[in-house]
């Protein structure tokens, strides 16, 4: 007895200017399953599902839902045949409420009005089953990203599917919410729908696929029960060459910690009421401060608050011992602080600058209007960081936009390492970033801070922080609850510590 | 070869420039002597030359305009910034004909580099209220600027007291009605703006400043660029972009009208910046496409008058035109067209 796959894609081609984005790949989905496709940054997963979606029309190829050829022109037609998605770039409205983003386009009616109280009601309901419990009439953008990305996943769980898509849907949450969304989805295998899941993280393929799909250069490689693809085996098949995940941490791992006697931001009770209880913190030239905690415990508060952002309502910061103001960003980058932001769509990329232009912006921000740096000076800048961080593009000149997410993600990084910062901050650096380029960028990281930049590291994985980081202050609540060494830390004794104010 | 076209059909200024050639041969069409230029006391005459002079002010503003739109702004008080610019010129300037021992000469009320340079300052000033609506308070750009395009007729209004005011003071004429080498004094002025305007766009980091902040003012700022300087200050720009035209309408009429100077001149010039390839919503921006659109408005008014259309029903053609002009430049429609075409004519 075989089953029939619910979906089958064929031969599918995409071409962009200058880039070839899928050759020939090849999807199988079977009812109640979950699938995981994987690959590089820019192997063309995203490209694959627009194409499913509608989103993108492939130049060639073949769509077959239920062996029945479709070819979908919008997201609309695709939701309309039973095929939901969340896309990698959460693109929800971030002017409505929770509620209205979830119910959008399909509002239930009562007689000519709609239901409003329903759609509240329904609102709450889908977000409880996520274990998410919050005022679901404030506005979308209140929330952060990782709620955000729930609603957004909320949202496709609540319409009647039979295929579930789901584009890289952890890259923002923390452990717990991946285990809360993994619950969902097993309930959802267990009534027979498809799911096609894509993430950069290992664990989580393995957690909770049953078979893989890899594409490497826009190309199908092979498909393989998750059971009998090894975790290097599955590396290997998408890089196309060897890595040693192992060795390669390994080596990160081993940096010298060189601290200087002094250094070089000292925090002393910066606090803003409501919003971050006053927090004390020292980060080193040549040291990486590790920002453990949960979701919401306040790790993004803490460096808006240092990059002026966010105004500090209390406290103060010196700077090489000095006494600084930090009250604009632009103040912060004048003192050679570095900011990459976790939501890399609204507050990183400027989409229709070419990547030459955002590689450069910083570093032109700071160096003012009239010093122009000229546009061989940019080239030859862009040119070099994209050869450096390995950005898949044919030329520096393509709008940041076009590139797949994970590339934009490096892109930004070379932003600031071009302004030669003393100090970068990095929250969710490695955010949709794929195992290979990941190691690439904590290599990075742990270069630029040999050469003595002080870098405050934030990620929801907490093992990355764990690896990179030389100290750990561990938050909760929106309050420093601890300091620990990154070399003697594990995973337990943060989590205790994360846990420990609270038993 | 078909690669070099298909470059040029992709440059932002293929489009209003094939537009714009349209247009033209439209008028020759209904006019033969469209093209025609004759040198008259030492001054070039013609169709098109009397069309690029009138353009002037238009182009100024729209240039004007083209930063602000790109910076997801929009100024709907440059209208009025012209009436009150112009009033105070009018008004500064005035003058009689004088016999002053034996000899006509003309005075003025005050010295006239002082009333234009007092002209503009309160353009400036119009347009730091508009940047300070906006990048101070946060208002919404079209919101903060209706305040001074409502209330500015009525400042206008107290300045000429109600009259229009009829200036009386011949040097002041050279810069709407002057020639220069043959060529009228609005188009140098034009040149001049354009070419500080190009400068500081290009070979400063200004251009990529505006067009970081219209396109993601959130990342801009996080990235150090001084976001709401910049905006407060490109409103400032747009207001004394409206001042200079004030100078040439007003010198060219020879009075000012609080009521009628300068109206609807702000639709032109967002039509001028949306007709040139910048779109609305901000970002990339094209001052060579805006003066295009520019010409492109007042070819077409141009042709509206020559045809004798009645006035009644002018603006009506005027629409209809536009609406054609915009849907050839509609990269949407365009794709339908091409699609249908290689359809029906196979492969070409
Ligand atoms: N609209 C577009 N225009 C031009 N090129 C594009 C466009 N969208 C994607 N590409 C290119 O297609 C390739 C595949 O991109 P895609 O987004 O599918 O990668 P991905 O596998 O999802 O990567 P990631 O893991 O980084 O999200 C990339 O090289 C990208 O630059
Ligand atoms: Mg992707």
């Amino acid at each position: 007895m075989k089953p029939t796959p619910v979906l089958v894609m064929q031969d599918i081609c995409k071409s962009f200017p200058g880039v070839k984005a899928l050759t020939d790949a090849r999807l199988r989905l079977f009812p109640g399953e979950v699938h995981a496709l994987m690959g590089q940054n820019g192997a063309g997963k995203s490209t694959l599902i627009k194409v499913l979606t509608g989103v993108e029309s492939p130049d060639s190829g073949q769509i077959l839902l239920k062996d029945q050829p479709i070819r979908p022109e919008s997201v609309d037609d695709a939701q309309k045949l039973g095929i939901s998605t969340v896309f990698q770039e959460v693109n929800l409205c971030p002017n409505l409420s929770v509620a209205e983003n979830i119910f959008i386009g399909r509002f239930p009616m009562r007689g000519l009005a709609i239901d409003w109280k329903a759609i509240e009601r329904d609102a709450r309901k889908a977000l409880l089953a996520l274990n998410i419990d919050i005022d679901v009439t404030r506005t979308l953008s209140e929330f952060p990203v990782a709620i955000q990305q729930m609603v957004a996943i909320a949202r496709a769980l609540s319409t009647e599917a039979q295929v579930l898509i789901l584009d890289e849907p952890t890259s923002s949450l923390d452990e717990d919410e991946v285990e809360r969304l993994f619950d969902a989805l097993r309930e959802l295998k267990r009534k027979g729908i498809a799911i096609l899941f894509v993430t950069h993280f290992l664990d989580q393929t393995y957690a909770i696929s049953d078979r893989i799909t890899v594409l490497r250069n826009g190309e199908f490689i092979g498909e393989y029960p998750a059971a009998e693809l090894g975790r290097l085996e599955l590396i290997n098949t998408m890089v196309g060459r060897d890595i040693d995940e192992a060795g390669q941490a390994a080596k990160s791992a081993s940096s010298a910690d060189r601290p200087t006697d002094r250094p070089f931001i000292s925090v002393q009770g910066l606090g803003a009421a409501g919003r971050m209880h006053p927090i004390d913190l020292d980060i080193y030239q040549g040291q990486v401060l590790g920002l453990g905690g949960l979701l919401g415990s306040g790790r993004t508060e803490t460096a808006r608050m240092l990059f002026g952002i966010d105004r500090a309502e209390s406290g103060t910061i010196a700077i090489d011992g000095a006494p600084v103001r930090l009250n604009s960003p632009r103040k912060a980058v004048r003192q050679g602080i570095a900011f990459c932001p976790e939501d890399r769509k609204t507050e990183g990329i400027v989409a229709d600058l070419s990547i030459r232009e955002n590689i450069i912006l910083a570093l032109q921000a700071r160096r003012g209007i009239f010093r122009y740096l000229p546009k061989r000076v940019q080239t030859a800048m862009a040119d070099e960081y994209i050869k450096q961080l390995g950005i898949r593009t044919p030329d520096a000149e393509k709008p940041i936009g076009q590139l797949s997410g994970g590339n934009q993600q490096k892109a930004l990084l070379a932003r600031w390492l071009a302004t030669e910062p003393k100090m970068l901050i990095l929250d969710e650096p490695t955010r949709g970033i794929d195992i290979a380029a990941k190691l690439e960028i904590m290599d990075l990281v742990k270069t630029q801070c040999r050469k003595g930049l002080a870098i405050l590291f934030i990620s929801s994985e907490m093992s990355e922080v764990l690896r990179v980081s030389d100290r750990i202050a561990v938050l909760r609540d929106r309050q420093k609850v601890g300091e620990i060494d990154g070399k003697a830390a594990d995973e337990q004794s943060v989590f205790r510590m994360i846990a420990g104010a609270e038993a | 070869m078909k690669n070099t076209l298909s470059q040029l059909t992709r440059s932002h200024l293929f489009w209003p420039c094939v537009t714009l050639v349209l247009l033209c041969l439209a008028n020759v069409y209904f006019n033969p002597g469209f093209f025609d230029i004759e040198v008259k006391d030492g001054h070039l005459y013609g169709s098109v030359i009397d069309i690029l002079n009138r353009a002037a002010p238009l182009m100024l503003i729209a240039m004007g305009m083209t930063l602000v739109i790109a910076t997801r702004g929009i100024d709907i008080s440059v209208g009025a910034t012209v009436a009150i610019a112009g009033a105070v010129v009018a008004a500064l300037i005035g003058g009689s004909l004088v016999i002053k021992d034996g000899v006509q000469t003309y005075v003025s009320n005050v010295p006239m580099p002082l009333a234009i340079v007092a002209a503009l300052a309160v353009a400036l000033l119009c347009g730091l209220w508009n940047g300070l609506l906006v990048a101070g308070a946060g208002m919404q750009p079209i919101v903060a600027t209706l305040i001074l395009m409502v209330a500015g007729r009525g400042v206008a209004q107290l300045i000429t007291e109600g009259q229009i005011v009829t200036v009386y003071y011949e040097p002041f004429f050279f810069i709407g009605n002057g020639f220069i080498f043959g060529i009228p004094v609005s188009l140098y002025i034009v040149a001049v703006v354009l070419a500080v305007l190009l400068l500081l766009t290009k070979r400063t980091a200004l251009g990529l400043f505006i067009e970081s902040v219209g396109i993601n003012p959130v990342a801009s700022r996080f990235s150090g660029i001084s976001a709401r300087a910049l905006v407060f200050w490109v409103y400032a720009f747009c207001a004394v972009t409206a001042g200079i035209a004030a100078l040439i309408i007003t010198s060219n009429v020879k009075s000012a009208d609080a009521n009628n100077a300068g109206l609807l001149l702000e639709l032109d010039a967002i039509l001028a910046v949306a007709l040139g390839g910048t779109s609305l919503a901000g970002g990339r921006f094209y001052l060579i496409g805006t003066l295009i659109g520019a010409l492109i408005i007042q070819t077409l008014t141009y042709a509206i008058y020559s045809l004798g259309v009645p006035p009644e029903i002018n603006m009506v053609v005027k629409a209809i035109v536009v609406f054609g002009v915009c849907l050839i430049q509609s990269p949407a429609l365009r794709d339908l067209l091409m699609k249908h075409a290689f359809r029906t004519g196979g492969t070409a």
